[in-house]
């Protein structure tokens, strides 16, 4: 669609992005309050970050989570990539329809219904709650994340390529690895993204698969936002916005970066003709 | 049956009863569910033979093409690659290639690397595989270009690497999908030649699948028209044109004019046809039943209209004018008969002003000889 | 690709999924038919495979349906069925009204402008959720920025009482999903072409209603996808209503969350997590359809 930009369009975006925008931005520079009284304006301050610093209950946490995320974005990747690839091209198997809704049931579960279910299982099964049940909850929702990610840049993949790789002597494992996988990269490498911040993120399911030892940042952000609102959370908030925005920021400037020089590639060759 | 002569060279091993084919299809059939996409089809294609497959989109050439590759298996059928069964070989271990509709270029690898590619799975030496890249890029005068990435070529580029890349393993078979139908109009005519020469220079065995009849007549030695999973006839382009053996052939080749009727007599290589508009004397080597419903099938530059009827001996068909245009170098006539048939002719405008004038609703003679066209079954 | 690779590739995933997703659903269904123990696990029978058929069988006679009718007989969990479900459809609703202005102004923003105005729409969505909600605390609080404004603008005298009411739970969902019922929108609208509009504006349609009967009805996908997108979970939700909601906000989500971690109440925590389930089945698999048809109308 392209048309002309009314007023009314604009005004829907402008208020569609404030009302998406404000909340963050207040919550950033009250992180820079000097005063401990959240709504009342002190003058600018860093202390609140020295103060997250010397919290050391925090920044175990904080270990905890990146280790879990590290790891099970990682397996959701590989998981989540092999479901794709099962799904795309193989359009006819064995319950296939069960495969497929169990992929794409978790992305709108209710997580306390995951939560609840995945620590039955732990429980059933007698293993014990630590930082590796975390890790195996979030692998498992965040591999569909993962899935359907890699599989709509799977839907495009011009499979002549493969079968190319393989006309021209390439077994199929290995064209797959030498041509689909560096082709589908990117939308890997997204949905790695992706499985990192929701596993960042989470607060239900860690609730309920963690155990003593293992609390995550947001379980311990949440037990202190009970008791209320304080500036030293502002500015563990302001430090995860920060990380996750210039990470996303970063990856989508390299992307746009290598389209542009793609397409200024594309506009030479033309004219060269 | 008079000979039609192969204008490019003398190269017929198809009509050499000893000669051993390169490939030799037998009996394949390949269904996808309820769907038969190849039916029973069998065909010989000879060493050093251009061989076009024809016909329209879902016709089964292109599935027949995948089979060779190896990317489709028949349910039933063999086919032989110079002596050996292809059955159960992986589309990596056949000593054939393939030139993709899509070019199926490399994205993340250069044009070097995509050349060379075939050749690194066969573990070639580093320095020979450097330098029969570098045979194939001149080959393909893209030499200049090795070390671009596919997206900074132009169509007409990345279709010579694609013809670099498939050549580069010296295949006994280069397979072609529709090797022309990403170029425009110019461009396709230029590289049709290019590849003909090539394939001749090379001394390689092509097989091309392709629905542009013109591209078919242009490049190959032999044309297969195919429709419906099965091959309606395979013989040179002046063969398929010229002689074709069923309406559904002519009339996938150029246009036709069919005259309909009932055989009236049919003797020494003449058969009489009675239709509405009156008697056509077809040369015909079958002898007919008299009563059996045929058609005389004449290509429109085959007849001439003229407001004289024609002499003894040639067909005459009275008509109207109904339409005409002028394109330049010919005068396209639309000639309606009593039947109300439109019958479509072409003359070609030899003389810069010609001795006879035509308009609308002229009462005018078609006139065309008895061995201007081919008698067909209805 | 070989028999072996293919049953491979398919097998991991779905070995993964079967033992992490489905199985433990039918163990918690299985735990709603059992009764409430002082015990490590809190719950009686506990099946042990050791014990052998009969064994099995005897226990299988100890499951009660208890719990079930015990979510009968106490109004509070069908009032937080029933609240929940009402609170998602409002939001869903709101959400929608707010999206699809938004996604109608990015579809038509310039070619340019476009993929930037997608990116700050995801933006949000990759930062924490949790952050988000603890967003709103600062501003909807009784002393909080938005009652400060309101204040110094003169439009009230004594501060509103927002946080803890369910429209605090409202404006929480609405933000917090809004991206989720944008892009489907937006992927939607920006595939339409202009020129049906103005065919049908050329054959005498008013800007308005060429809308209506054009656009809206064209982008209906998107909007069944948002909708999913956002209803679906927010039925299940637990830290909006949690942090932002009062006493009188019932939600399943927190109810359950009580029930399993204040209360200790495995079983009925696990009969009210089935009915939720049953509750969602229906849109899920309807989400479950469309997902898999678009996905293979792509290909």
């Amino acid at each position: 669609m392209n048309g002309r930009w009314s007023g009314f369009n604009i005004v829907s975006v402008v208020v569609g992005f404030t009302f998406l925008y404000l909340p963050i931005v207040l919550l950033v520079i009250y992180s820079f309050n000097a005063s401990r009284l959240v709504t009342v304006w002190g003058g600018f301050s860093t202390q609140w970050y020295g103060e997250m610093l010397r919290n050391e209950a925090l920044l175990a946490a904080a270990s905890v989570t990146f280790r879990v995320a590290l790891v099970s974005a990682t397996a959701a990747t590989v998981l989540g990539t092999l479901a794709a690839v099962a799904l795309t091209r193989f359009m006819r198997f064995r319950g296939r329809l069960l495969f497929s809704g169990m992929v794409f049931a978790p992305l709108v579960m209710p997580e306390v219904i995951t939560g609840l279910s995945l620590l039955l299982l732990f429980i059933a099964i007698d293993l014990d709650r630590t930082i590796v049940t975390v890790m195996l909850a979030h692998t498992t929702f965040s591999m569909c994340f993962v899935a359907v990610v890699v599989q709509s840049r799977l839907v495009t993949f011009d499979r002549s390529l493969e079968e190319a790789a393989q006309d021209l002597g390439c077994p199929p494992l290995k064209a797959f690895l030498t041509v689909t996988l560096p082709v589908i990269a990117p939308a890997v490498i997204a949905g790695w993204m992706l499985a990192f911040t929701l596993s960042l993120d989470d607060l239900v399911i860690a609730s309920f698969t963690s155990g003593s030892g293992a609390t995550t940042l947001p379980m311990r952000i949440y037990s202190q936002v009970r008791l209320g609102v304080t500036p030293e959370i502002n500015a563990v908030c302001t430090v995860l916005i920060a990380l996750v925005t210039t990470g996303v920021v970063a990856a989508s400037i390299l992307n746009k970066r290598s389209m542009v020089r793609r397409e200024r590639a594309e506009r030479m060759a033309f004219d060269e003709r | 049956m008079k000979s039609l002569g192969n204008i490019r060279r003398s190269f017929s091993p198809w009509s050499d009863p000893d000669a051993r084919p390169m490939i030799a299809i037998r009996n394949v059939t390949k269904r996808f569910g309820e769907f038969t996409a190849v039916d029973d089809l069998s065909v010989d294609i000879h060493a050093r033979e251009f061989f076009a497959l024809l016909g329209a989109s879902g016709c089964g050439k292109s599935t027949l093409l995948r089979m060779l590759a190896g990317f489709e298996a028949p349910n039933s059928g063999t086919i032989v690659l110079d002596g050996v069964d292809l059955a159960g070989i992986p589309p990596h271990r056949r000593p054939l290639n393939m030139m993709f509709q899509s070019y199926a270029l490399f994205p993340h690898m250069s044009v070097a690397d995509n050349v060379a590619f075939g050749l690194k799975q066969e573990k070639m030496a580093k320095g020979a595989i450097a330098e029969r890249v570098g045979q194939m890029l001149k080959l393909v005068k893209l030499d200049r270009f090795a070390g671009r990435k596919p997206h900074q070529l132009s169509g007409g580029q990345r279709q010579r690497v694609a013809l670099a890349r498939a050549l580069a393993k010296q295949p006994k078979v280069l397979l072609l999908d529709e090797p022309l139908g990403a170029l425009d109009k110019k461009l396709r005519e230029e590289t049709q030649f290019e590849l003909t020469d090539l394939q001749y220079d090379l001394g390689l065995t092509f097989v091309v699948v392709t629905h542009d009849q013109e591209e078919a007549m242009t490049m190959a030695d032999r044309i297969a028209v195919m429709d419906a999973g099965r091959i309606c006839q395979v013989a040179t382009p002046a063969e398929v044109y010229e002689a074709p053996n069923s309406k559904f052939v002519a009339d996938f080749i150029g246009s036709i004019n069919l005259f309909d009727g009932e055989v009236a007599s049919s003797q020494a290589n003449r058969t009489v046809i009675a239709g509405p508009d009156g008697s056509v004397v077809a040369e015909d080597p079958i002898e007919r039943s008299p009563g059996t419903s045929l058609c005389f099938a004449v290509r429109p530059e085959k007849i001439a209209v003229s407001h004289e009827p024609p002499a003894e001996g040639t067909n005459g068909i009275a008509g109207e004018v109904w339409d005409l245009a002028y394109l330049g170098d010919m005068t396209i006539f639309h000639v309606k008969l009593a039947s109300g048939t439109v019958i479509k002719a072409s003359m070609v405008n030899a003389a810069r002003s010609s001795r006879e004038v035509f308009t609308y609703h002229d009462r005018v003679w078609l006139s065309f000889s008895p061995d201007a066209g081919v008698v067909l079954e209805r | 690709m070989g028999a072996a690779r293919k049953w491979l590739v398919i097998a991991v995933p779905y070995l993964w999924l079967l033992v992490f997703f489905l199985v433990p659903f039918f163990i918690v269904f299985k735990i709603s038919f059992s009764t409430t123990a002082l015990s490590i696990p809190p719950y009686t029978p506990v099946f042990e495979f050791t014990e052998g058929v009969a064994g099995l069988v005897d226990k299988a006679r100890q499951l009660t349906l208890d719990n079930y009718l015990w979510l009968t007989q106490d109004p509070l969990y069908l009032r937080s069925y029933l609240s929940s479900v009402w609170i998602a459809f409002v939001s869903t609703l709101l959400t929608l009204l707010i999206g699809y202005p938004l996604a109608y102004g990015m579809a038509r923003a310039s070619r340019s402008l476009r993929p930037l105005l997608v990116m700050l729409v995801i933006l949000p969505f990759w930062t924490s959720f949790l952050i988000r909600v603890y967003a709103w605390i600062g501003i909807l609080r009784r002393e909080g920025l938005l009652n400060q404004l309101l204040t110094w603008l003169g439009v009230i005298d004594a501060p509103l009482t927002i946080i803890n009411t369910n429209t605090a739970v409202y404006i929480g969902i609405v933000y917090s999903y809004l991206p989720f019922m944008v892009l489907p929108l937006y992927a939607a609208l920006e595939r339409m072409d202009e020129s049906l509009i103005e065919a049908a504006q050329d054959l005498g349609c008013t800007r308005l209603q060429a809308f209506w009967k054009i656009t809206f009805p064209l982008s209906l996908p998107g909007v069944v996808a948002g909708s999913m997108l956002v209803f679906i979970p927010a039925v299940g939700e637990f830290v909006i209503p949690d942090l932002l909601g009062g006493s009188e906000t019932l939600m399943i989500g927190k109810t359950l969350w009580v029930e399993f971690f204040s209360n200790r109440d495995w079983p009925v925590a696990s009969a009210v997590a089935s009915i939720l389930l049953l509750i969602l089945v229906v849109p899920i698999v309807l989400f479950q359809h469309q997902q898999s048809r678009q996905s293979e109308d792509g290909r």
